[in-house]
């Protein structure tokens, strides 16, 4: 799998054939009967066809109404069928890729445990491992089961699984401790525990999830499900006791027109393409690269009111940069850019380095041209805490403040006023202040700060509009936190943050009825993935980490959270439009079958028939066959996903409410109308 | 239509607004056991009903217990009832001597009274002695309507709390109800129709001579105590046969004024008190918005399509002007008809003040449709509202999933087990209105009731079973409703319409209080502005259209245009 690799489009012949297939076999009533709205269209069917052979054989009259009505229905419960059968599909070729990296492996397990330098191995069949055995991992090898490093360090390629071709490290202890079936390693050797039993493990579960074989309806899936059979229940009332107040009235209803109305009148529509909605939001996180371990948690995504998320990373670039350099004592900007940029040079670290980027573009200071024989530079040490250059007889250092004033040798009260007010006010804003000195002069102060993302504030403000709280989970201190927090518009922040203050900011939050999500990616993140109702473990994490979440991020980017939410509503906003859609669309399938059912009895009633349809037979066709391709119509729609707009509920359900609810009660009225045209110039009634 | 008929329409209708925030206040307040100005002396006469009962105020019930007690005190409600019925004649207060009541009528009328039906297959005035009618049925008339109360605000705790087992207590409840409620109300009511004229004697019928010097038996009773709970109760048994038509039922318009305000006023505040009670008032008016629109809606079609009249008898030179006036009381006249009509069906309250059976074919299928709404307009005492907040949860199930969030109404997560209980409650409906009425249009027994045949016939067996079912008791008129079948199988509707809904409701009133309460966001379904309004009323009209489409289509639609076309039945 490949994070570049388009989705299949869903018009490709290498999907649709297969699918055609799946469609015909998903026809077999004991798989269609979790789906009782299209199971009830397939008892249906199968009535109507009885009745037209019978009809054949004895020669009954209105065969070829009969016939085509059966024939119609058929196409029905085919049509959804095939909807799953192509939302299906597409994970199907994922899994095929992926089930390769495990056939056959091989693994080297230990003959002794335990004792660490002893590699004896015996090679058994992968499947055979069981939790608990330790195996032994070497270049080139693919690692058999997912387990835990207990010794050795490694480079791993996991492109099999995340599709990222850079090799990780993975070594004992630590944050990456964790090691995935099916990944290659590439350098050295590592001693694995496996965690999982066979079939268990993290390429199977994903295999099952891609594929939709292990596929449980989600909670709002069942009550979706209900509503829709007791919508069925209450339609075959309405129709079965219509035969009797139809002979009250003087009009033998027949069965194929009793069914034909039934299955129009029963929510096809939404039960045909429920499933489908339900696999294409799953595939759709899984071309995002995030798998989740059941359909219940991407659910719960789009239910989100508060997303915990930490700070270095994910709202910050995790470095403190340079951001501005304040000079003192007479110094121009200038001078104290150009002794910054000289004292960092050699200064490999990220904040080094973030100086001399500055001095570059905001000060546009060039290094000026030294032998490099004559530059000596000062490497920063713990005990120092200063770095710095002696060139050309320059003695240039930059440190923590009381360092840099000990290396100069001045109290701080003499340091003079600006100094001092500079340092204060960059510490007041959540920053870090760099002293800056030549020889026994103060030259200024470099202010480092932790770099806000750009965009992030954006994003924050769309959350909001969700209905979604941000909090930034972060171990700075407050004043720091709280700086960084109105940077990056977060709305709240849970400063000098332990695992506990976290678990216990998450169980406070869901006692107040909040729904949480958070990533996370150390083993001490584990209990509150646990606790969070959306956890997202890093695929860089630890064995606990991944466990403990329901979803694991393969790119191990801690925003993907928000496109996560978005496809949790995404789902339940399909089910929505097509639901509203559905029951929309009776009204007028109501105008088009029970003048038609009536006339003859009561010719008054042809008044009803708004849509001038043909014939009481080609309106109640008409009706049968609209109902069918309306299903086909709108599997594009269910695979796609209803868009989300981050524009508050309000505008979205008026939005959507019109698109669906006005246009499932108009949409039938010209599609009746149409194919009743159809019909009527085919001649084929 | 006139400007006139609109204005005292609209007058009504305003008197009932006016009167909804104070009295939903008042019973937000007695329902949360706080102080009113009844208080002082209320307080110990509740008290001394709890000792003689043994009920332990403090002591709350979980939904199971509350439902078998709303059970058992109607099945004793029911035997009690029953037995006064089928044994007035041997108890006091019954100077016209009348004897026991037929078995299937007694179960009929019993049924009828305790599920706060009102279906009357009898008439009043000539089966049923003072006794019974005060003894027996003016009791159940309050005492149904405070079942429907209690039953109302078990629902509106469940929304009030999270994490709670238990939805407050059915004997305090239905006693205050009463005690609160109901009793001081029907007190000032009744003073006031005395005071317009009605009846409230314990003497027997007593023979005038009229003008024209012939002898006419003039039938009297305890008719203004009777008839004030009659209406705030929305129970709608009339103490005669023709109910509000009756001149001492409806002497005049300004009692007819006072039956409609009296009758809409409970239900209307039962809704403001909800909406002050889950601590948004807001939600209460958006909710009382769905009924006053749908309402409004039904008076104006009822009135447009009487005062359209029928072209049949203007062709026979009958004024068209009048509009169609048969089977209408002149001292009303068309507007306060129309009002009456839609509101005693909108209501589940079933009183008339005209024949129904009378109405244009239009003007009938206006009121069948209310009643097969669910009687949610505002409904039945407490039963509307509880009716209302169950198509509340099916409308925020089906379009909240638009806004990107599993459903919740008042931050109640909307999940499968109330969708399955939902479900249960809007299933008894159709499956008793139009199983019923199947099973009646093919038997011999079903149409030999029926006065006219043709549509009209089955219109007159569908607002019968619709009327049972939903609780309504008003009668269309026309079909023979006193035989064992009909006296039998619309108690049977009566109950299924009230018990097997009441259950499910108290089930989900179970469920959703052990919820916690999600809090509001702006990514929250908002369920108190007008698109909700919009939605609501859409998903009542959606729902009870495609139910009974066809039903109606066979009867009054079918009539309507037989009638244009130049055919009556």
């Amino acid at each position: 799998m490949s994070t570049t690799a388009k989705p299949i489009s869903i018009f490709s012949p290498s999907l649709l054939i297969p699918a055609l297939r799946d469609a015909v076999l998903k026809l077999d009533p004991r798989q269609l009967v979790r789906n009782p709205v299209i199971f009830a269209t397939e008892v249906v069917a199968i009535i109507v066809s009885i009745i037209f052979v019978q009809d054949l054989i004895g020669g009954g009259a209105g065969l070829a109404f009969s016939g085509q009505i059966a024939l119609w229905l058929w196409f029905t419960v085919v049509f959804a069928t095939f909807a799953e059968a192509v939302a299906e599909g597409r994970g199907k070729a994922q899994a095929e890729s992926l089930r390769r990296t495990k056939t056959d492996l091989v693994a080297k397990r230990l003959l002794s445990t335990g004792r660490p330098g002893d590699r004896a191995f015996e090679a058994v069949p992968a499947t055979a491992l069981q939790v608990g055995d330790i195996v032994i991992a070497e270049v080139n090898d693919i690692i058999p089961g997912d387990g835990e490093v207990i010794e050795g360090v490694a480079s791993v390629n996991e492109s099999a699984i995340t599709g990222e071709s850079a090799p990780v490290i993975r070594e004992a202890g630590g944050d990456r401790s964790a090691v995935t079936g099916g990944t290659q390693v590439i350098s050295d050797w590592l001693k694995i525990r496996i965690t999982t039993r066979p079939g268990e493990s993290f390429v199977d579960r994903m295999i099952g999830l891609i594929e939709g074989a292990k596929r449980q309806k989600t909670p709002n899936e069942i009550a979706l499900s209900i509503l829709l059979s007791g919508l069925t229940l209450i339609f075959m009332v309405a129709v079965v006791t219509l035969y009797g107040l139809a002979g009250y009235s003087g009009t033998d209803l027949s069965v194929v027109v009793l069914a034909a109305l039934l299955v129009t009148l029963i929510p096809t529509t939404i039960g045909g393409l429920l499933s489908a909605i339900g696999i294409a939001g799953m595939d759709r996180l899984i071309r995002f690269n995030v798998i989740a371990t059941s359909g219940r948690a991407v659910e719960a995504a789009g239910d989100v009111d508060t997303l915990l998320l930490d700070k270095t990373g994910t709202i910050t670039f995790g470095n403190r940069m340079a951001s501005e350099f304040i000079p003192v004592g007479g110094v121009s900007e200038k001078a104290l850019a150009e002794a910054v940029l000289l004292a960092s040079l050699a200064d490999e670290t990220a904040e080094g380095r973030s100086i001399v980027a500055l001095a570059r573009s905001d000060y546009h200071v060039n290094e000026p041209a030294h032998a490099a024989s004559a530059t000596s530079f000062i490497p920063f040490s713990a005990q120092t805490r200063l770095s710095g250059v002696d060139v050309e007889g320059r003695r240039i250092r930059k440190g923590a403040v009381d360092a840099v004033l000990r290396f100069v040798g001045l109290e701080k009260a003499q340091a003079g006023s600006v100094f001092n007010q500079a340092v204060e006010a960059i510490a007041r804003s959540g920053g870090t202040p760099l002293a800056v000195a030549e020889a026994d002069r103060l030259l200024g102060v470099v202010h480092l700060k932790d770099v806000v993302k750009p965009g992030i504030k954006e994003r924050f403000a769309a959350l909001r509009a969700m209905g979604i709280r941000t909090v930034m989970v972060t171990g700075d201190n407050p004043i720091t936190a709280a700086a960084i927090a109105s940077e990056a518009g977060v709305d709240d922040f849970l400063a000098e943050a332990t695992p506990e203050q976290k678990l216990d900011f998450i169980r406070r939050e869901q006692t107040g009825g909040r729904l949480i999500a958070m990533c996370g990616d150390g083993t001490n993140d584990a209990p509150a993935l646990a606790q969070a109702d959306v956890g997202v473990a890093m695929q860089s994490g630890t064995q606990a980490a991944r466990e403990a979440g329901n979803m694991v991020d393969l790119d191990s980017s801690p925003t993907k959270l928000i496109e996560i939410v978005e496809i949790g509503k995404q789902i339940l906003m399909t089910r929505g439009a097509l639901t509203t859609f559905s029951i929309a669309n009776d009204v007028a399938k109501y105008f088009a079958i029970i003048p038609a059912l009536f006339v003859a009895t009561y010719p008054g009633l042809a008044a009803l028939n708004i849509m001038k349809l043909g014939s009481p037979q080609s309106a109640i066709l008409a009706a049968v066959i609209f109902n069918a391709l309306v299903i086909v119509a709108l599997i594009p729609l269910a695979l796609r996903g209803v868009r989300y707009r981050p524009v508050g509920a309000a505008a979205l359900l008026s939005r959507n409410l019109l698109v669906y609810g006005l246009g499932g009660l108009l949409a039938p009225f010209v599609g009746i109308k149409l194919i009743d045209m159809a019909v009527t110039a085919l001649g084929i009634i | 239509m006139t400007i006139f008929g609109w204005l005292q329409i609209g007058l009504v209708l305003i008197a009932v607004l006016a009167l909804a925030k104070p009295l939903g206040l008042y019973m937000a307040r007695v329902f949360a056991g706080e102080r009113t100005f009844l208080s002082p002396l209320l307080v110990p006469v509740e008290a001394g009903f709890y000792r003689l009962a043994g009920v332990r105020r403090e002591s709350e019930q979980g939904w199971l217990a509350y439902v078998f007690a709303v059970l058992l005190f109607s099945l004793a409600g029911f035997l009690a009832l029953f037995a006064i019925l089928r044994l007035q004649g041997f108890l006091p207060f019954n100077p016209q001597g009348f004897g026991g009541m037929a078995p299937d009528l007694a179960f009929n009328t019993a049924a009828s009274f305790v599920t706060n039906t009102n279906w009357q297959s009898y008439g009043g005035e000539t089966t049923l002695s003072h006794f019974s009618q005060m003894a027996g049925l003016t009791v159940q008339n309050f005492l149904s309507a405070a079942t429907g109360i209690a039953v109302a605000m078990a629902l509106t705790r469940a929304f009030m709390r999270s994490g709670a087992s238990t939805l407050g207590n059915f004997w305090v409840d239905m006693t205050r109800a009463t005690l609160y409620v109901l009793l001081p109300l029907a007190i000032v009511v009744a003073l006031a129709f005395i005071a317009l004229g009605l009846p409230q004697s314990l003497d027997a019928n007593f023979v005038a001579t009229t003008l024209e010097g012939a002898k006419q038996v003039v039938a009297t009773g305890p008719v203004a105590s009777q008839e004030a709970i009659k209406q705030l109760g929305t129970n709608g048994g009339g103490f005669f046969n023709v109910n509000a038509a009756h001149p001492f039922e409806n002497p005049s318009a300004f009692s007819n004024y006072l039956n409609i305000v009296a009758m809409l006023s409970v239900s209307l505040a039962l809704v403001y008190a909800f909406g002050q009670m889950v601590g948004s008032r807001r939600q209460g008016w958006a909710l009382i918005a769905v009924t006053g629109v749908m309402l409004t809606v039904g008076v104006a079609a009822i009135y447009w399509a009487e005062t359209s009249g029928n072209p049949l008898l203007h062709a026979v030179g009958v004024d068209a002007a009048l509009g169609n006036m048969e089977g209408k009381e002149v001292r009303f006249g068309q507007a306060m008809t129309a009002l009456y009509a839609a509101v005693t069906t909108g209501l589940s309250d079933g009183g008339v003040n005209a024949m129904h059976s009378s109405l244009t074919p239009l003007g009938g299928l206006v009121p069948t449709f209310l009643m097969q709404l669910g009687e949610v307009l505002p409904g039945g005492v407490g039963s509307g509202l509880y009716g209302l907040i169950v198509f509340a949860i099916l409308a925020v199930f089906v379009a909240g999933l638009m806004v990107g969030r599993t459903p919740e109404l008042l931050g109640k997560k909307i999940e499968a087990r109330e969708m399955k209980l939902v479900i249960l409650a809007i299933l008894i409906l159709p499956l008793v209105i139009l199983g019923f009425t199947a099973v009646s249009v093919m038997a011999e027994f079903g149409i030999g009731s029926i006065m006219s045949p043709g549509p009209h016939g089955l219109s007159e067996i569908l607002y019968a079973y619709t009327s049972a079912a939903a609780n309504n008791g008003s009668a269309f008129g026309g079909l023979t409703a006193n035989t064992p079948w009909y006296n039998t199988t619309l108690g049977i509707a009566m109950m299924l319409g009230r018990f097997a809904y009441i259950v499910p409701v108290l089930a989900i009133a179970g469920s959703l209080a052990g919820k916690p309460r999600v809090p509001a966001s702006s990514g929250t379904f908002p369920t108190d502005r007008p698109l909700f309004v919009g939605l609501l009323i859409g998903i009542i009209l959606i729902m009870g259209g495609l139910q009974f489409f066809p039903a109606l289509a066979l009867g009054p639609i079918a009539e309507h245009f037989a009638m244009l076309a130049g055919q009556s039945f």
